[in-house]
């Protein structure tokens, strides 16, 4: 987030793009009600009618993956009608020629079917926003989730460049993180191309400078594999894992395939607190300790860096993720003999210059937001202040790409997956509760009820739903929370597992799978 | 030593010859309720609070005099020992106030932990309670006998120190712990030692001077013994909000008289609000010199003397 | 800004015009008992424990809701004072339930504190008692109307925090009660189970059901950390008893205040499932069986080290984690860097 989450109840105007923050992020969605209780305009785009979609004065209710064209038709109204922020535009930007020209064919018209939505709401909404004083745009992983997201993402920059909507308080570009320390993981350079802070392992300097603080000669230069590079690898390049606190085999697309390729693996290390499906396949698998019974921190989606306190004895023989990792290195020749988490700390703070001037100590008072480079420094609400963190805003003009794939006559639905307000990832956790999973305990798909009763199927009749990868029976729930055509499910339960279906195709510059849209067909079980 | 094997609750323990099934038990750390058992008084096992299921066992044994034997298999939470809870959890609950809104044991309460442990939320049985009139007409102990369980602990206490004020007096429903004649605790040979309230498992006792200053979770204890004479009493500060707010004795060991004026002494030392002490004459508490209430104003007067001289 | 100064049990003090007199008298450090009272919500002056005498005003002033201003002479305990709170607590306490004996909030209950505080012992008055049923058939919260004492500030939260409105003052007189839209469980209202109102109570009408049938308040540690669910990085306490987490209670979280949503405030019973992983596993034969550390840790290096020396570095991949710690992660990045060799690490910040 460039922004803090309380920053979002000063805001006039929210555009929550692919969000249903009411369900994926509750308390952050009570700053959305807070400014709309004060006044502010809330649209949301979403294929579906959902929590927050109830809340807006506005829903934009675009056809799936449509979003670059939405974004762009509100570009080309901003400019075509002059509302952009000239000043902005010309100080701290550079590229508006080439965004000018690119959106200048994304007439509100032009899209209008493309994107489902009509052309003069589309008019509204952009004027609505360039006209804001507070302007925050707000997405999670249904603007991502696209073999498009990264240029789904630089359309929302466009936007807000051309207004100026960013570098001040209550207004920016705000993606809310899926989990607790994804921020954090990034971070610490739980990347393949980068250390902690983001700081390139193709850059010699980088390197030079890691390889002295961890006493080695060198560190490798060549940039990793992802996740999804990995599993594509796996038994062919790649011949060992090591998977700690995940779960791709009901998390990624494409379960089946990952599951082929884990299994093809000479060696496979998982570490985890239960039994996942993933763990099930493991060659060794090293019982990990619950945010209960370690010390540490999480890194907010505000970037804000916060305690993890121990509360209980680790249960069982269980140890901490961090102990087991100094142990593994040790056993290998390269002794780590940390005291405490905040003797990492310290390390990572030394090397990380976002993080430099946060420590324990500090912590004690309250979170930390990087940037805080210095120990006296208050951390940073809100990013870009005078001056982007890469400079000069870069306007990329992005153009619409159609979905990997498109309903046809075989499959006919669009299915989408994401996640419901009383589950959280796979499940492994709140399935285990005693009292989440006794309120919520069986999965359902979304289907409308005009589809529906094409279908013959009724209200909780269970349903075959099959991709071209694989099929699930999952039991149907009419509702028109779905427009006609799409389907909806979530990826939390094992019974249900979804990922079977979606779609491994991904975004080809930064790898994230297209889980937002892929085709189905749906049939009633007899 | 010679020992035996039993378990508990699946679980094998072994204990010297001659433990109780109760000793067994919290050696690995299963708990069993108990009202009037002391470790460092006599058992008696009237209260059967802590009664457990023994396998080959007609009845349910008192754990905490039972003596383990080789080879007993013993459950401490089966459907029927829980069941004789509640019921002796709501029979003594019958003929008990319902006052934990404003009673100074609120907190620190067998009887409580015990209900809430069980879930026993009412009585269950009505029937005549009991009217006694609060007893505090000595400075020192609060008597409120309509919450005493009868557990007699005060009693055997009083015994071990040798000064019996106190026993079980009249029958049945009317049983009730009295010095001789029935008089108040102001009337007999009482010397407030306290010692009866450090074991008193309810509220039935309680000490004067935390009446109304606070509940037993904001008030934190600290040991601390006594150097007044060459016995080395325990007692406790009570602490609240950083304050001394009263000394209440502390567990009474062998041979420790757990005096007053140690206690007082203590409070004078460590209160910033002590209460004044009060001595008896003909009959009546009076207010005193701290002075005179440590036996010190002889000393006093003599050392005055000799500063005269 | 404007100040005004007013008197306090005697003493003087200078505040911004618009501060209420209880906020005044705290800054002085004067307790004044509050129930209807809330920092963060309206504030309605409903249960007028709070009253205080301000000279020459004919009533008592509700402290809570009215402005300080210049020249006021307030007494926080005068006799009047002391004898209206009394009143009202008996008033409370003739329609409440004697049964702090086995109530979940027995120690952390205002109604007990101020009843103690003031020597309120009983009733005082008899009379019709409520009789509701116990609502508790949902596994989050449980109900007891009959505890209820109409604060109303559950329904504040539900509004003007949580945003929705799920429930409200129903009937009238005697028979007011704080329910959903047509008086319907919880469950089948639109309630989400935040557990927010739970967080406001100020007695025993609302409870969270793990945590209050597990430990009185003066039984459990309360340690403070963070939220292992979303990103949001809510802050509360995990209540410890006997070394076991049987709950969660909001505290002042900077990134959440106190709110809090299902999966934080009642999500945690993972911690404590029997399928907890507690011991290594090797797969021997083909089944994963039980193995110390040491041979698990072994055979990991042996392993992983062998594939690198015969395929080469970069036959090691590393799936890191997007629910640990930083320091885990950083841990598990520089083992793949410096020992493992290869940059093949990553996470699922894709899912």
């Amino acid at each position: 987030m460039t922004n803090s989450i309380a920053e979002i109840a000063g805001a006039d105007f929210i555009l929550a793009i692919g969000t249903n923050t009411t369900e994926t992020h509750p308390v952050i969605a009570l700053q959305v009600k807070k400014a709309k209780r004060e006044g502010a305009t809330l649209v949301v785009a979403d294929p579906r009618r959902t929590g927050m979609a109830d809340l807006a004065q506005v829903h934009l209710q675009l056809k799936s993956g449509s979003d670059i064209a939405m974004l762009n038709a509100m570009a080309n109204v901003i400019i075509n009608e002059g509302l952009y922020n000239k000043e902005f535009v010309d100080t701290r930007t550079k590229g508006f020629e080439a965004l000018k020209e690119t959106v200048a064919k994304y007439t509100p018209e032009h899209v209008e079917e493309l994107t489902g939505i009509p052309a003069d709401t589309m008019k509204q909404v952009a004027r609505g926003y360039a006209n804001a004083k507070n302007a925050s745009i707000l997405y999670t992983m249904g603007l991502t989730q696209h073999i498009c997201g990264t240029h789904n993402v630089f359309a929302v920059a466009n936007l807000a460049m051309l207004c100026g909507h960013i570098g001040k308080p209550n207004s920016g570009v705000n993606p809310l993180r899926g989990q607790n320390n994804v921020q954090g993981a990034c971070d610490m350079g739980a990347l393949p191309g980068v250390f902690t802070g983001y700081q390139s392992v193709t850059s010699d300097e980088v390197r030079a400078k890691y390889a002295k603080a961890w006493g080695i000669n060198d560190l490798p230069a060549k940039p990793g594999l992802t996740v999804g590079d990995m599993l594509d690898a796996a038994g062919k390049n790649v011949k060992g894992m090591y998977i700690m606190g995940e779960n791709p085999v009901l998390s990624d697309p494409d379960a089946d395939h990952v599951v082929h390729a884990l299994e093809k693996l000479d060696f496979l290390v998982v570490q985890d607190i239960f039994l996942t499906e993933t763990a099930r396949l493991a060659d060794v698998v090293l019982p990990a300790t619950s945010f209960a019974e370690k010390d540490g921190t999480f890194s907010n989606t505000e970037r804000r860096v916060q305690r993890v306190r121990q509360a209980i004895d680790p249960v069982g023989n269980a140890r901490a993720d961090w102990q087991i990792v100094s142990d593994v290195a040790t056993a290998m020749g390269y002794p780590m003999d940390y005291n405490s988490t905040a003797e990492i700390f310290d390390e990572l703070a030394s090397v990380t210059p976002s993080y430099a001037g946060i420590s324990y100590d500090r912590l004690e008072e309250g979170g930390l937001q990087w940037p805080c480079p210095t120990p006296d420094h208050p951390g940073t609400q809100y990013l870009h202040k005078d001056k982007f963190v890469g400079g000069i805003g870069n306007f990329s003009a992005v153009e619409y790409i159609p979905p990997a794939e498109l309903p046809d006559q075989e499959y006919p639905f669009v299915l989408s997956t994401g996640r419901r307000y009383y589950h959280y990832h796979t499940g492994t956790m709140t399935m285990r509760t005693g009292a989440l999973e006794v309120h919520y305990g069986t999965e359902s798909l979304e289907i409308n009820p005009a589809d529906a009763c094409k279908l013959n199927i009724a209200e909780g009749d269970m349903v075959r739903v099959k991709s071209r990868r694989g099929q699930v029976e999952v039991k149907a729930n009419l509702t028109e929370v779905v427009p006609p055509g799409m389907v909806f499910t979530s990826f939390h339960f094992p019974e249900v597992p979804i990922n079977k279906l979606t779609n491994s195709m991904k975004d080809p510059i930064c790898k994230i799978p297209e889980l937002k849209v892929c085709s189905v067909s749906i049939e009633k079980v007899s | 030593m010679s020992t035996i094997t039993l378990t508990v609750n699946g679980q094998k323990v072994t204990v010297p010859a001659g433990s109780t099934i109760l000793e067994a038990a919290e050696s690995i750390g299963i708990s069993i309720p108990t009202f009037c058992h002391e470790p460092s008084l006599p058992g008696v096992a009237s209260c059967r609070i802590c009664v457990v299921e023994t396998k080959g066992s007609k009845k349910l044994s008192p754990s905490c005099m039972t003596v383990a034997k080789e080879g007993m298999e013993v459950q401490t939470e089966s459907p029927a020992v829980v069941e004789a809870r509640q019921t002796i959890l709501e029979l003594i609950l019958a003929n008990h106030p319902m006052d934990c809104l404003t009673c100074d044991k609120n907190g620190a309460c067998k009887l409580q932990d015990y209900a809430f442990q069980y879930g026993v939320k009412e009585a269950g049985f009505t029937g005549v309670k009991h009217q006694y009139d609060i007893e505090d007409d000595n400075p020192y102990i609060i008597r409120d006998m309509k919450k005493c369980i009868l557990c007699g602990k005060c009693v055997r206490t009083c015994a071990e120190a040798d000064r019996n004020v106190i026993d079980f007096a009249h029958r049945g429903f009317n049983t009730k712990v009295a010095p001789p004649m029935d008089v108040t605790l102001g009337d007999s040979d009482c010397v407030y030692c306290g010692r009866c309230v450090t074991v008193c498992p309810v509220g039935a006792l309680t000490i004067k001077s935390l009446a109304g200053k606070g509940r037993t979770w904001e008030i934190e204890k600290k040991d601390i013994i006594c150097t007044f004479c060459e016995k080395g009493c325990s007692f406790e500060l009570n602490v609240k909000n950083n304050k001394v707010i009263a000394v209440t004795p502390g567990t009474p060991a062998e041979g420790r008289p757990l005096c007053l004026k140690g206690r007082l002494g203590l409070e004078l030392l460590h209160c910033e609000e002590p209460v004044k002490p009060q001595i008896k004459r003909d009959g009546q508490f009076v207010e005193v010199s701290w002075a005179e209430a440590l036996g010190l104003d002889q000393v006093l007067a003599k050392i005055n003397n000799l500063e005269r001289k | 800004m404007a100040e005004v100064t007013l008197t306090i049990n005697g003493i003087e003090v200078t505040v911004p015009q618009g501060t209420t007199i209880l906020q005044a008298a705290e800054k002085l450090g004067f307790f004044i008992p509050t129930f209807c009272y809330d920092p963060e919500l309206t504030r309605p002056g409903s249960c007028r424990i709070c009253a205080v005498e301000v000279e020459k005003a004919k009533n008592l002033t509700v402290s809570c809701a009215t402005a300080a201003k210049n020249g006021m002479v307030v007494h926080t305990d005068s006799p009047a004072v002391i004898e209206s709170r009394k009143t009202i607590l008996e008033l409370l306490l003739a329609n409440h339930p004697e049964d702090c004996l086995t109530c979940g909030r027995n120690g952390d209950c205002r109604l007990q504190d101020y009843a103690y505080m003031y020597g309120v012992r009983e009733a005082g008055f008899v009379g019709e008692k409520h009789a509701f049923e116990i609502e508790d058939e949902n596994p989050f919260i449980i109900r007891d109307m009959n505890k209820c004492i109409l604060c109303g500030k559950c329904i504040r939260m539900c509004d003007e925090i949580q945003g929705n409105n799920v429930i409200d003052f129903a009937y009238r007189g005697f028979r007011t009660k704080v329910a959903t839209s047509m008086d319907t469980p919880l469950s089948d209202s639109n309630c989400v189970f935040c557990g927010n109102c739970v967080a406001v109570c100020p007695v025993g009408a609302l409870q969270e059901k793990g945590l209050r049938a597990a430990a009185r308040t003066w039984e459990v540690k309360k340690v403070k950390t963070t939220c292992p669910y979303c990103g949001t990085g809510c802050s509360f306490e995990l209540n410890v008893k006997d070394n076991r987490v049987v709950g969660v209670t909001s505290c002042d979280g900077d990134a959440n205040g106190r709110a809090l949503c299902v999966k934080g405030r009642f999500g945690y019973g993972f911690i404590h499932h029997p399928d907890r992983l507690k011991q290594p596993l090797i797969r021997k034969d083909g089944q994963l069986v039980e193995a110390t550390w040491e041979e698990a840790i072994g055979l990991v290096a042996v392993k992983l080290g062998g594939i690198k020396r015969e395929n080469g570095a970069d036959a090691l991949a590393v799936l890191s984690s997007a629910r640990c710690t930083n320091e885990d992660n950083y841990l598990l990045q520089k083992l793949t860097r410096v020992v493992f060799g290869t940059n093949n690490i990553d996470h699922c910040a894709r899912l």
